[in-house]
C-alpha cells in the first residue's frame, strides 16, 4: 500500500507545483486565480492522502476536518477575488 | 484568569456582526467594543505578567480536533499594542468617514480584522495560525478596497492574490508537517521536529509564505501601492500591525519551534535579505513623492531590522546577552507599530485638509496644522531612533549584539538605514514649515489629532521612558 499512498503524495506535490508556475508566470487575472486554487486542491490531496492509516481502519479524521476548512477559506477568497476583478471591469467600462 | 484568552476573540467578533446587523448604530456600538476589547487585552498582559504563561481550550476541547489558544509575553505585548493602536485608529476613523454610510461599511470588517489579528495572536496550533491569516489577509483586502478608487482597486486585488499565494504555500507546509509528524500543536511540534528533509522543506515553504505576507525585500513589491492607496485609518494597521502578525509567526517558527533547524546561512540570507529592505525601502522613501508612499516604503525599511536579529539571535548562545537582542527586537517591532500607525494618521490628516499628499506642496503645514506636524516629526524621532525612543533601544540592542558577534555588516547597515531615515523625515519637515502666522491653537480638529499624537508619543516616549518591563514580559516564553 505504501507506493499508492506515495502516488497520491507525489501528484498531490506535482498538482501544487503546476499551481504554483500558473499563479507566477501568468499576468491575467483569471490564470493566476486558478493557478492558486489548483495549488489548493494539491495541498488537499496530499492531505487526504495523510489521512490513510492502512487497511480496514478508520482513517484519521483531523486532516479530513482540515480539507473541509481549507476549502470554505479557498471559496471565500475567490469570492472575494472575482468581487473586486468585477467592481474593477465595472469601473474600467464606465470610463 | 484563562477566560480573558477567548474574551479577546469574543468581544470583536460579537461586535463585528452586532455593527453589521445594526448598521445605524454601529458606531456607539464599536466605541463600546474597542473599549472593551482593549480593558481585556490590558487585563491579559496583568494576567501574563502575573501568572506566566496562560492557555484556554475552548469548550474544553483538546488540542487535535479542539482549538486551543494561549499567550505569552510576546504574544500579551503584540496584542496591547494592537488594542491601543486599534482603539485610537477607532476614534479617529469616526472622524475620518463623515458620512454615515461610509462608517456603517467600515465598522464590521474593522471589527473583524481585530478579532482575526486577536486570534493569529493566541493561536497555539498550525492550522488555526493558517485559518486566522486567511481571515486577516481576507479582511484586510476589503478594508483597502474601500478607498474606492481605481487604483485602490487594483492594488488591493494584488494584495488579494499576493496573500492567497502566501497563504497557500504556508498551507502546503502544514500539510508536509501533519504527514511528517502527525501533530499541528506548536509546542508539541518543538519536541519532535527533527533535521530532516521533511521539516526543511516545510519550513521553507511556510517562510516563503509568510515572507510573502509581511514584505520582506524583495518580496515587497505589493506593499506600497495597497498601503498608500488605502484610507488612512486602513493605512495604519496595515502597516502597524497586519505586516506584523505575519513577523510574529516568522519569529515563533524559527525561535520558537524549529529553532534546532535553523544553521546560521539560513539566519543570514534572513539578514542580507533585511538589509537588502532597509537600503532599498529606505531609499525609496527618500525619493517619493508622495508623503503615504514614503510612509509605506519606510515600513518596508523598518521591517528589514527585525530581520537583521535573525543571524545575531542564531550565533548568541543562550544568555543574558540573547534575551536583551530579544527584547530588543521586540520593542522595535512595537515602537514601529505606534510610531508608523501615528503617522499614517497624521497623513490622512494632511490628505483630508490639503486635499492631496504631495511632500513639495507641504508648504505652511507647519502653521496650519501644528499638532500633526508635531505628530509626523515625533512619529520621524522614533523611525530614525533617535532617543528617547524605543527604536533607539532597540537599535542600541542591534548593534550591541552586532558587536558581541562580530558580525560588522550589520552595524554598516543601520547606521546607513539611520542616515536615510533622517534624510526622509527632515526633508518633510521642511518642507512643511511656511511663512503664515502661527495659530492661536496647536491642536485644531482635536478628534482626529489627539490620536495621532498619542500614539506617535506612546512611540517616542511610552516605550523609550518605559520600556524596561518589555524584556521581563519577554522572559515569560512558550
Amino acid at each position: 500500500m505504501l507506493t499508492a499512498h506515495w502516488l497520491y503524495v507525489m501528484t498531490g506535490c506535482l498538482i501544487v507545483a503546476l499551481g504554483l508556475r500558473t499563479a507566477l508566470l501568468h499576468t491575467l487575472l483569471l490564470h493566476r486565480l486558478i493557478g492558486i486554487n489548483v495549488m489548493g486542491a494539491g495541498v488537499f490531496l496530499v492531505l487526504i492522502t495523510v489521512a490513510y492509516r492502512g487497511p480496514g481502519l478508520a482513517p484519521d479524521p483531523v486532516p479530513h476536518a482540515l480539507v473541509l476548512t481549507g476549502i470554505v477559506v479557498a471559496v471565500s477568497a475567490t469570492a472575494l477575488a472575482l468581487a473586486l476583478a468585477r467592481r474593477l471591469t465595472a469601473e474600467q467600462d464606465h470610463g | 484568569m484563562a477566560e480573558t484568552l477567548i474574551w479577546l476573540v469574543a468581544v470583536p467578533l460579537a461586535g463585528a456582526v452586532a455593527a453589521l446587523l445594526l448598521p445605524r448604530q454601529s458606531t456607539p456600538i464599536v466605541s463600546v467594543t474597542a473599549v472593551a476589547a482593549s480593558l481585556v487585552a490590558g487585563t491579559l498582559l496583568y494576567a501574563v505578567s502575573e501568572q506566566g504563561r496562560l492557555s484556554y481550550e475552548i469548550g474544553g476541547w483538546s488540542a487535535g480536533l479542539g482549538i486551543s489558544l494561549r499567550a505569552d509575553g510576546l504574544s500579551a505585548l503584540l496584542l496591547m499594542m494592537t488594542a491601543l493602536v486599534a482603539l485610537a485608529t477607532s476614534v479617529y476613523a469616526a472622524a475620518y468617514f463623515n458620512k454615515a454610510a461610509d462608517r456603517a461599511r467600515f465598522w464590521p470588517l474593522w471589527l473583524l480584522l481585530w478579532t482575526s489579528l486577536n486570534a493569529l495572536l493566541l493561536s497555539g496550533d498550525l492550522f488555526n495560525l493558517y485559518v486566522t491569516l486567511e481571515l486577516l489577509g481576507l479582511s484586510a483586502v476589503a478594508l483597502a478596497s474601500l478607498g474606492g478608487k481605481t487604483a485602490a482597486v487594483q492594488a488591493a486585488l494584488r494584495y488579494l492574490l499576493v496573500g492567497l499565494l502566501g497563504s497557500m504555500m504556508f498551507l502546503a507546509g502544514v500539510s508536509l508537517i501533519y504527514a511528517g509528524y502527525g501533530t499541528l500543536d506548536l509546542s508539541t511540534l518543538a519536541g519532535v521536529v527533527a533535521a530532516e528533509p521533511v521539516a526543511w522543506t516545510a519550513l521553507a515553504l511556510m517562510t516563503a509564505g509568510l515572507l510573502l505576507k509581511t514584505a520582506l525585500f524583495p518580496l515587497h513589491f505589493w506593499l506600497p501601492p495597497a498601503h498608500a492607496s488605502a484610507p488612512a485609518p486602513v493605512s495604519a494597521v496595515l502597516s502597524a500591525l497586519v505586516v506584523k502578525a505575519a513577523f510574529y509567526l516568522v519569529l515563533r517558527l524559527w525561535l520558537d519551534v524549529f529553532a534546532d533547524l535553523v544553521t546560521p546561512a539560513a539566519a543570514n540570507v534572513l539578514g542580507i535579505l533585511g538589509a537588502g529592505a532597509i537600503i532599498w525601502g529606505s531609499w525609496r522613501a527618500l525619493r517619493t513623492e508622495r508623503l503615504k508612499v514614503l510612509a509605506a516604503y519606510s515600513t518596508v525599511a523598518q521591517l528589514g531590522y527585525l530581520f537583521l536579529f535573525f543571524p545575531l539571535l542564531q550565533a548568541l548562545p543562550p544568555g543574558p546577552a540573547r534575551d536583551s537582542a530579544v527584547g530588543g527586537l521586540v520593542i522595535l517591532a512595537l515602537t514601529h507599530g505606534f510610531a508608523k500607525a501615528g503617522l499614517f494618521l497624521a497623513i490622512g490628516i494632511i490628505q483630508q485638509r490639503c486635499g492631496h499628499d504631495n511632500i513639495r506642496e507641504l508648504d505652511g503645514t507647519a502653521q496650519r496644522l501644528p499638532a500633526t506636524t508635531f505628530a509626523i516629526a515625533l512619529g520621524g524621532v522614533a523611525l530614525i531612533g533617535l532617543p528617547p525612543s524605543g527604536a533607539f533601544l532597540g537599535k542600541w540592542q542591534l548593534i550591541a549584539a552586532s558587536f558581541a558577534t562580530g558580525q560588522w555588516l550589520w552595524i554598516l547597515v543601520t547606521i546607513a538605514g539611520s542616515l536615510l531615515a533622517a534624510a526622509y523625515v527632515f526633508r518633510v519637515l521642511g518642507h512643511a514649515f511656511g511663512h503664515q502666522p502661527y495659530p492661536q491653537r496647536p491642536v485644531t480638529m482635536a478628534r482626529e489629532e489627539w490620536p495621532a499624537l498619542i500614539l506617535t508619543a506612546m512611540a517616542v516616549l511610552g516605550l523609550g521612558l518605559a520600556g524596561a518591563p518589555v524584556w521581563d514580559l519577554m522572559e515569560i516564553g512558550a
